[in-house]
């Protein structure tokens, strides 16, 4: 169900914690599963449930309680941005509104070609360079301006 | 942004400024720069001079130490509860999950200086005996994550992690562990639920995390500023930390500040420091706009008015006689743009969003204020309302298995008691005292985009 190279990094992560907490790599897991298919379906959390050894319900509920994880299909780039009362005052709705408005979708919309989703985030722990923003959970971009935005938006291709 | 400016640098000396939000760069945070500005020192030192762990933990004590993350209980106490003649497996956990709002200081010390976090957990383990320790690093600093995890690949390789560390015959190895979007995981317990692949949901203590932490062993957790901390204070001594700072506060503290000042971003000062100092260097007020509110430690820390804080100086008593905390330092400025009921609105949904569910107080009550406060907001708010949430808020407090619930209620109880007369005007007018093209003034992404920047 997923690549060798995959498993190769849960591997990775498994040989961090005692052999019989296997368990405990399952954030890591579900993160580069999400990584390769985009998404988490019910198969694909079953899946690392059984690859750690673990219930899958258990597995379902790290899914479901980490913000992180996308249990429904999303665009090509995900862009959440901070609203946060820091980030606030620095522009960080005004960033999201300028958004909403260049891609035509709100807050946990994706656009009809599937290219965008718009999600709202919290706290990032980067609140002196706001706005903020992370693409695909994993690139953050600060001091996002109209202009940096833009830019942003271009490089998505 | 990196470090913008110190007094007295300690913590951030040697960092290198420019560039440093560019990951692709060089800007001096591998092995080779951190041995060449004193770091590993102190683990040789330690190793060199056969101190032995009561001595540490002794160093740590007489630094007068208080954790960086938050709670401001002193370090060295801390460590000295773990037990001393156990047998098996004990743990030493880096609590780098960073979510507070306003608190960006320990994202500087694992993109800048991951190194003194890795050598302060190495002298940590030393002396309490610990074998293992992880560094929880949440998911929003992924990039940050994987460079940890080549630091200590760097670390490993150079003889400092792993068996017989620099023949000194101790064993310590050291591993990163990934966060996926989750606040109350900065909660001590709720962190070892994470690491142990679980929600994260807190625990009750008693039992402690010195008794029964990780996998059920003695484990210890520290912020990772605080175990930034340690190396400089086995190299020069806990006194010399101490006196960085003043009594009972000792040392310096990174400081993030955020919100309507010219430069948001990192400072480093010592402990005692007044805070309009601190303004001052953030380059004073936005536009020369007038001070109107700080929250001076995160967002759970209870808001004060513009004059009162100007009177205080930035360590824990100080704060504390003013009627708020010092926090992690997260200093939060706003000035008269802000709307003090949108702003609070911000916040309780903050609280509502990552309550983990687990206590019936938290889980109800936080969206309880949320919804009052946003009924204020927009114009359907009650007389009555504003009694009914210092009653809400009081009843969440105190009667919660962690402190995500007395976190949620302080800023609604502050935000009600310093600006009542706002909150009293947007149940009376249906609006904001604030008009809302002077709050759009306030937001600095506005002001360019009226500067000429296309929509």
């Amino acid at each position: 169900m997923l690549s060798e190279a995959t498993l190769k990094r849960i591997d990775r992560e498994v040989a961090k914690y005692p052999a019989e907490q296997k368990q405990s790599a399952v954030m890591a897991a579900l993160h580069f599963a999400q990584t390769e298919k985009g998404w988490l379906s019910r198969d694909l959390i079953g899946y690392i449930a059984q690859y750690l050894g673990m219930p899958e319900m258990a597995a379902y509920e790290v899914a479901t309680f980490y913000n992180m994880y996308d249990l429904k299909p999303v665009g090509k780039y995900k862009i959440t941005v901070c609203t946060n009362l820091p980030c606030a005052l620095s522009g960080g709705v005004h960033a999201a509104d300028y958004l909403k408005q260049k891609l035509g979708i709100d807050f946990n919309e994706t656009t009809p070609d599937g290219k965008f989703t718009l999600k709202e985030g919290e706290c990032m722990g980067a609140c002196g360079d706001a706005p903020v923003m992370l693409v695909n959970n994993v690139h953050m971009r600060c001091f996002m301006t109209p202009e940096e935005i833009d830019k942003l938006l271009g490089e998505c291709n | 942004m990196a470090i913008l400016e110190a007094i007295n640098p300690t913590l951030t000396a040697g960092w290198h400024q420019p560039d440093a939000l560019d990951l692709k760069k060089d800007t001096g945070w591998h092995l080779k720069d951190y041995e060449a500005r004193g770091g590993y020192e102190a683990l040789k030192k330690l190793f060199g001079d056969k101190l032995t762990q009561d001595q540490v933990i002794a160093e740590v004590k007489a630094s007068v130490l208080r954790g960086r993350g938050g709670a401001g209980f002193p370090t060295g106490l801390k460590w000295s509860f773990m037990p001393k003649n156990y047998s098996g497996d004990k743990y030493i956990v880096c609590n780098t999950d960073e979510g507070e709002p306003g608190t960006f200081k320990d994202r500087d010390f694992i993109r800048l200086d991951p190194h003194s976090v890795i050598e302060g957990m190495i002298i940590a383990g030393f002396a309490m005996g610990a074998t293992r320790g992880y560094n929880y690093i949440h998911g929003e600093v992924y990039e940050l994550y994987q460079r940890f995890e080549e630091a200590i690949e760097e670390a490993r390789a150079a003889g400092y992690l792993g068996k017989n560390i620099l023949g000194a015959g101790f064993d310590f190895d050291l591993f990163a562990h990934q966060g996926w979007g989750a606040y109350i995981c900065g909660e001590e317990t709720a962190l070892l639920e994470s690491i142990e692949g679980k929600k994260g949901q807190p625990r009750y203590k008693p039992p402690f995390p010195a008794n029964v932490g990780l996998y059920g062993r003695p484990t210890t957790i520290n912020n990772t500023e605080s175990l930034a901390s340690i190396p400089y204070i086995i190299r020069k001594g806990g006194q010399a930390f101490l006196d960085l700072g003043k009594p009972n506060n000792g040392g310096t503290k990174l400081f993030s500040v955020s919100g309507h000042v010219n430069k948001p971003g990192n400072y480093e000062v010592p402990m005692g420091t007044p805070f309009a100092k601190l303004l001052e260097m953030c380059g004073g007020m936005r536009g020369g706009r007038k001070l109107k509110a700080v929250i001076p430690g995160g967002s759970s820390a209870p808001v004060l008015p513009g004059d009162i804080m100007m009177e205080c100086t930035l360590d824990y008593d100080s704060i504390a006689k003013a009627g708020s905390m010092l926090g992690s330092g997260a200093v939060i400025v706003m000035d008269e743009t802000a709307c003090m009921v949108k702003s609070l609105e911000r916040l309780a949904w903050f609280y509502y969003e990552e309550s983990c569910g687990q206590c019936t107080p938290c889980r109800e009550g936080t969206g309880w204020l949320y919804k009052m406060i946003h009924r204020i907001e927009h114009g359907q708010g009650r007389p009555e309302d504003l009694d009914l949430l210092d009653d809400v808020a009081k009843n969440i407090m105190g009667r919660t298995i962690c402190a995500l619930g007395d976190a949620a209620a302080l800023p609604v109880i502050s935000f009600v008691k310093h600006f009542r007369s706002e909150f009293e005007y947007h149940i009376q007018n249906k609006k904001c005292l604030v008009p809302p093209d002077v709050q759009r003034a306030g937001s600095t992404f506005h002001t360019r985009l009226m500067a000429g920047a296309t929509c």
